[in-house]
């Protein structure tokens, strides 16, 4: 298989990295050799990952050069501990200093690591302070949503905080997984189990739609590396004028959907009366520009 | 009273509740007690798939001083209810078939005496006894759809009513069916209504489990290594056409490859075209790359009903444009019609036994033992059923030889949580010596089986001359449990130099190889792609 | 966590000349493998961590055996497992393994 068809939602953090830089250009920063593990798990008596479930470094994108970050979704949920989330806050310092063309964050993670809970909530905040002084330093931050575990809980807040985000339609975004919000509001509220109502939920069309993602891109490498790189070009100054123009078009958004008891009803009144989990990416893609779905702000 | 005599008193006490055949869902265990005599042996209709559940809750909600003693004969013991009447005293003995999930609570009430097991049987078997000696007097089956005069449509889940009414109506017992809905005119006729006595129009649809569903995205590189070394070693080497699939992800790797893998080694059209099977969504790549002539189905599978109506050419469709299952034609098919069953299994002795009971499961066994063991009944030739024969050689006249049907085991040689699959004795032999069996539940038994196929390789049992070489080829394969470690090393080595133990490299597969890039459909998304829109999977499986 | 060791000679130092390779994710019934050039040519050395206590002899077989197909001298193998089957453990050497030797 070439490795720009290959499925990102089933690769791994490497390969995703592999399949998306251009060949033979990444440098990892502390690399498993290095074994930077985690200080916590093993009081857990949980195995360790030699990376700490994130990989971090430096390669070029079509020629430009870029910092990656990209999570395993498939150890501990790519969930943030303290050494995994100290390596992409040291990637992001380090790109407020060297300014590369844009740092990419392969996003693929429930949240914060219950065991080292404290250090993974810690990171968040430092994570999302970073993404702003690299954007405010002019480098775009760039986030890839499309692995298994999507992108929730700190790391649904970061995803906020990118200049741009690309989903697939298995990637989803939010804060509470869907477990949780089963959890404290009930089956009757959420079922966590009804997979349909978690993606058109959460899942990338839905944000796509609502402008909860910036672009919508196939499962696929070298989708996802075209639309990140449009993303990088057309990622806003971060200044008062695009953070005004981002919190009126977020507080339209509450006024004119907050009533809305299923995403369905947000399409129609989108005036999107396709079946949306249905249709595939090209189809999708001509209903997004319709609607004027693919917007700037951030 | 003569059964005749039963019948009309059992209808004459159903009507003062009915209107008509007509009987509101709140009133089904009104009417359950009005025609229930203590003692009677009752079929509740539910297997692996659909259930008639609705009958099921109403059986529950009888008072036990009016209905008890009861002889339950059904095949499939699934829903908590199916036991609770065992536990409040309205029924007594069981006879039955499979038992999925609540197979670790029959094993309990068992070890505690609070059920009475005839047997665990196979599915066609338990179907034989209807007509024999465990004929229903009472049946509560389940369809979609009746109208007034009580015609039944089943819908692609047709199963075991046919089978189960048959045997009741025809032998004095009254028949209730649960629907879905009453309508004016039922799509197509699949039980006529004056085999039916009684109709309840259920508050909610039925339950039909997706039993058949295999998500593409869980298939592992090691079951699809064992899929090559399937295809290649078995299916190309014997050129099986007739089949039957056992449900688990190893026969789905092997679907998901016929049209990539199979395709490469030149197999289409000479392997894998004609199935008892149910309509698996993980063989659609194969149908849609045409590989398969024709499928007959045991049930359906819920969301490939808008697939199968679009491909008539393949399965048994109605005049209506639904398909038509049914349990007791299919199992016979794989029983009789079919060279070779595939299926997996959770232990395996040194001789060859399989079982999927432990001694905390009681599991029962559906149809594997049917499609998993060689009819003596069957003439016809084929050259998979010669091809068997002759490696199992013997000094007999070759024209007087029996054919062998292929019988095959597909295991990893550790399930989860490192259980390993090869043991000294199954558990369901030490169940039976404690529990005061007659027989083990055996599932598939060592004469049956013809090959095991292993991770490390596939064990030809044909070719084994006697109880040690059998003993050695299984041991063979059995890869790092204590089985397998237990080997003896020269003998394996002679083994495989006969080809009776063959390895994949012997196969010329390199294990490297055995990628996910092999499978047609890699995700349940492509899946209703490939189906073109068609296949509509349960939101549970569902990433979209 | 068991924490285990083995060492083997080699009648051959492992092909290629990549120094290090990662392969697999720690996940449930799945392990990762990193091997580095870093012993002498005619020595491997395997250390192993898993949550499953009570495999040694298994881990040792597979270790040998692998030792034993692949001949990897040179090589520390690095194995941080999460409860992965025998023949999972030994694709992934192999895997890893071939990564070392310049495959992709």
């Amino acid at each position: 298989m070439s490795r720009d068809a290959a499925s990102w939602y089933e690769s791994t953090a490497r390969a995703r990295i592999g399949d998306l830089l251009d060949d033979g250009a990444f440098t990892e920063f502390l690399p498993p050799g290095e074994r930077a593990t985690s200080p916590h798990l093993a009081l857990f008596d949980l195995p360790e990952a030699f990376d700490d479930g994130i990989v971090v470094g430096r390669g070029r994108l079509d020629g430009r050069d870029v910092f990656v970050a990209a999570q395993e979704g498939r150890f501990m949920g790519g969930a943030f501990g303290e050494v995994h989330g100290a390596k992409l806050v040291g990637l992001l310092r380090a790109a407020f200093e060297i300014r590369p063309a844009a740092v990419l964050i392969l996003f693929d993670t429930g949240g914060v690591r219950l065991q080292e809970a404290n250090a993974g909530e810690t990171a968040i905040a430092e994570i999302m302070r970073a993404i702003c002084e690299a954007r405010i330093a002019g480098v775009p931050v760039i986030g890839v949503v499309g692995g298994r575990a999507g992108a929730f809980g700190g790391g649904g807040l970061i995803a906020g905080t990118c200049s741009g985000l690309v989903a697939t339609e298995q990637g989803r975004i939010g804060v509470s997984g869907p477990e949780v919000i089963e959890t404290n509001h009930g089956v009757e509220e959420f079922d966590a189990r009804d997979r349909a109502l978690v993606w058109r939920t959460t899942g990338g069309k839905h944000r796509a739609l609502t402008g909860g993602a910036d672009a919508f891109a196939e499962d696929a490498a070298a989708e996802l590396r075209s639309a990140a790189l449009g993303l990088m070009d057309a990622a806003a100054p971060f200044d008062a004028g695009t953070l005004r123009a981002e919190h009126d078009r977020l507080a339209g958004r509450l006024e004119r959907f907050g009533s809305a008891q299923d995403a369905p009803e947000i399409w129609r009144d989108l005036g999107v009366t396709e079946d949306v989990p249905a249709l595939d990416t090209a189809e999708f893609g001509a209903v997004l520009d319709r609607i004027g779905g693919r917007h700037g702000a951030r | 009273m003569s059964a005749a005599d039963i019948l009309t008193a059992r209808r004459e006490a159903g009507a003062k509740i009915a209107s008509g055949k007509m009987v509101a869902a709140g009133d089904a265990t009104r009417l359950l007690e009005a025609v229930l005599r203590p003692g009677d042996r009752v079929c509740i209709e539910g297997d692996n798939q659909k259930q008639a559940d609705c009958l099921a809750r109403a059986l529950a909600g009888c008072d036990p001083d009016r209905v008890n003693g009861l002889h339950m004969v059904q095949s499939g013991v699934v829903l908590p209810e199916h036991l609770d009447i065992f536990e409040i005293g309205i029924a007594e003995r069981l006879d039955y078939s499979y038992s999925g999930p609540q197979g670790a609570r029959i094993a309990r009430m068992m070890g505690q005496g609070a059920l009475k097991v005839g047997a665990v049987h196979t599915y066609l078997e338990l179907f034989a006894r209807y007509f024999v000696d465990l004929t229903p007097q009472v049946a509560l089956v389940v369809a979609v759809s009746a109208d007034r005069d009580g015609n039944l449509y089943t819908g692609p889940n047709t199963e075991d009513t046919p089978t189960v009414v048959e045997a009741t109506a025809f032998k004095q017992g009254l028949v209730i069916a649960q629907v879905n809905e009453v309508v004016d005119r039922v799509p197509r006729v699949d039980i006529p209504g004056d085999w039916v006595d009684f109709i309840v129009e259920a508050d909610r649809p039925f339950h039909v489990e997706p039993l058949f569903t295999r998500d593409p995205g869980a298939v592992t590189e090691t079951q699809i290594l064992m899929a090559m070394m399937a295809l290649k070693g078995i299916y190309a080497e014997y050129g099986v056409r007739r089949l039957n699939h056992g449900i688990g992800f190893g026969t789905a790797a092997i679907e998901l490859i016929l049209p990539t893998y199979g395709e490469r080694l030149g197999l289409k059209g000479k392997v894998a075209t004609h199935w008892a099977l149910n309509p698996h969504p993980s063989l659609i790549p194969a149908i849609e790359a045409g590989w398969v002539e024709q499928v007959h189905c045991f049930g359906s599978e819920v969301g490939m009903e808008g697939y199968l109506a679009a491909r008539p050419d393949i399965f048994f469709i109605g005049p209506d444009g639904s398909l038509r299952s049914n349990r007791a034609f299919c199992q016979t098919a794989g029983l009789y019609a079919c060279d070779m069953f595939i299926g997996s299994t959770l232990q395996i002795d040194l001789a060859g036994n399989s079982s999927t009971v432990t001694t905390s499961r009681v599991a029962g066994f559906g149809g594997a033992p049917n499609m998993g063991s060689d009819p003596h009944g069957r003439r016809h030739p084929s050259e998979p059923w010669l091809k068997g024969a002759a490696e199992a050689g013997g000094a007999t006249d070759p024209l007087l030889r029996r054919g062998r049907k292929l019988v095959v085991q597909l295991v990893e040689t550790f399930g989860d949580k490192m259980v390993p699959t090869f043991v000294e004795e199954l558990d369901a032999v030490r169940l039976a010596r404690e529990t005061g069996l007659d027989l083990a539940p055996v599932m598939i038994y060592g004469d049956d089986v013809t090959h095991i196929v292993t991770e490390e390789g596939i064990a030809n049992l044909l070719l084994c001359r006697d109880a040690e070489e059998r003993e050695q080829a299984i041991r063979g394969v059995a890869g790092y449990t204590e089985i397998g470690r237990g080997r003896d090393r020269g003998m394996v080595a002679k083994l495989r130099e006969r080809g009776v133990i063959r390895r994949p490299e012997d196969l010329e597969i390199d294990p490297l190889d055995a990628t996910r890039s092999l499978l047609a459909a890699r995700s349940m998304r492509d899946l209703v792609r490939m189906s073109g829109g068609l296949y509509d999977p349960p939101a549970r499986f569902r990433n979209w | 966590m068991e924490r285990l060791s083995y060492g083997h000679d080699t009648d051959a130092p492992l092909g290629g000349d990549r120094a290090d390779a990662i392969h697999g994710v720690v996940a449930s019934g799945n392990l990762e493998v990193l091997m580095e050039r870093v012993l002498p040519a005619g020595r491997c050395e395997v250390e192993i961590a898993t949550p499953l206590s009570g495999y040694e002899e298994v881990w040792a077989a597979v270790v040998s055996d692998f030792v034993e197909r692949v001949q990897p001298g040179g090589v520390r193998v690095s194995i941080n497992d999460g409860g992965a089957q025998p023949d999972t453990v030994m694709l992934r050497l192999l895997q890893a393994a071939r990564l070392m030797e310049g495959g992709r």
